[in-house]
């Protein structure tokens, strides 16, 4: 039986740095309401917009994964 | 299972109309649709339906005026179609049936739609089309000698940085376009897998999930639009705020 493991090892190494951004993204933005809880407001979208661009990169690795 | 190119469903002449063409038909059916019926009842005390609208649209200018300043004119309609479009290009996507109704070919089912964001001849359209309007705006608001000179210029130094910003120009382009038809075609993918695994409530929360991934998707190429246009119509001699991407 043939298998193959590149696709797993594409998103599992192109995943790695993009769960650390968006976890220290998203740790920062509950440090930041914790100090100010009225703020959540403003920092929930640009939380959010952050994550976007820190799992664009793992999105890439996906499409190699898929099309490799 | 989505196939990765969009397919083509029927030809016109030499020009094979795929579905992912027929969806981006129906989303411009859809805005004009919604712009017609906002038109034709516009009124000096507002309706509910045109209060949504309005406030939407006052809230977005709101948002492009804190990032562009003066420019904010020029920039919002472009900021508000790219929104838009997109956002109802994504989420056509999710309407149930809509990948699964369709004609049968060699075995499989050749859906007659599919989200038009995951075809990545649409992305890449719609991401020349940005690039091509800010440099066209900055031309328009800067002139063509302040506008070549954050390119070239006689000191070597800037020279050199003017190269990098060329550079960076062409990955705009590439990363735009990717971001969106990763995030999309991806999701499609996800659902796909979901509903063979089990059929019933658990892809609830991947569709859940998927309506937001569209919306931030959405909102963040129109985002950086915005922003790549404002960086680009301020004077590159008196520039005071750099806007990272």
């Amino acid at each position: 039986m043939e298998f193959s493991i590149s696709g797993g090892l594409i998103v599992a190494i192109g995943g790695l740095t993009p769960a650390l951004a968006i976890g220290l993204i998203g740790a920062k933005a509950m440090e930041a309401i914790g100090r100010n809880p009225e703020a959540s407001g403003k920092i929930l979208p640009a939380m959010l917009l952050g994550m976007a661009f820190a799992e664009a990169i793992a999105i890439y690795s996906l499409i190699l994964a898929f099309i490799k | 299972m989505v196939s990765f190119a969009a397919e083509p469903i029927f030809n016109i002449g030499k020009f094979a109309v795929t579905n992912a063409f027929l969806d981006t038909l129906l989303v411009d059916g859809i805005i004009v649709g919604l712009i017609i019926a906002v038109r034709k009842n516009l009124k000096l005390i507002p309706g509910k339906f045109q209060t949504i609208i309005e406030s939407i649209f006052s809230e977005f200018y709101l948002l492009t005026e804190s990032v562009a300043g003066k420019n904010a004119a020029k920039i919002f309609p472009f900021f508000m179609t790219f929104f838009l479009f997109i956002l109802i290009a994504n989420w056509t996507g999710l309407i149930p049936g809509i990948n699964a109704i369709g004609i049968k070919h060699e075995g499989e089912i050749v859906p007659f739609l599919r989200a038009a964001t995951s075809d990545f001849n649409v992305t890449l359209g719609l991401a020349l089309v940005s690039i091509t309007a800010t440099h066209v705006l900055s031309i328009k608001t800067v002139g063509i000698l302040d506008y070549l000179s954050r390119y070239f210029s006689l000191n070597p130094i800037n020279l050199f940085i003017g190269l990098l910003e060329i550079i960076s120009e062409i990955t705009k382009i590439i990363s735009l376009s990717f971001r969106l038809f990763g995030n999309i075609f991806a999701g499609e993918i996800v659902l796909g897998t979901v509903s063979t695994l089990f059929a019933f409530v658990f892809p609830l929360p991947f569709l859940m999930l998927e309506v937001i991934v569209g919306l931030v998707q959405a909102l963040v190429f129109a985002m950086l639009t915005m922003a790549f246009m404002a960086v680009l119509m301020t004077p590159h001699h008196s520039e005071s705020k750099e806007v990272s991407h």
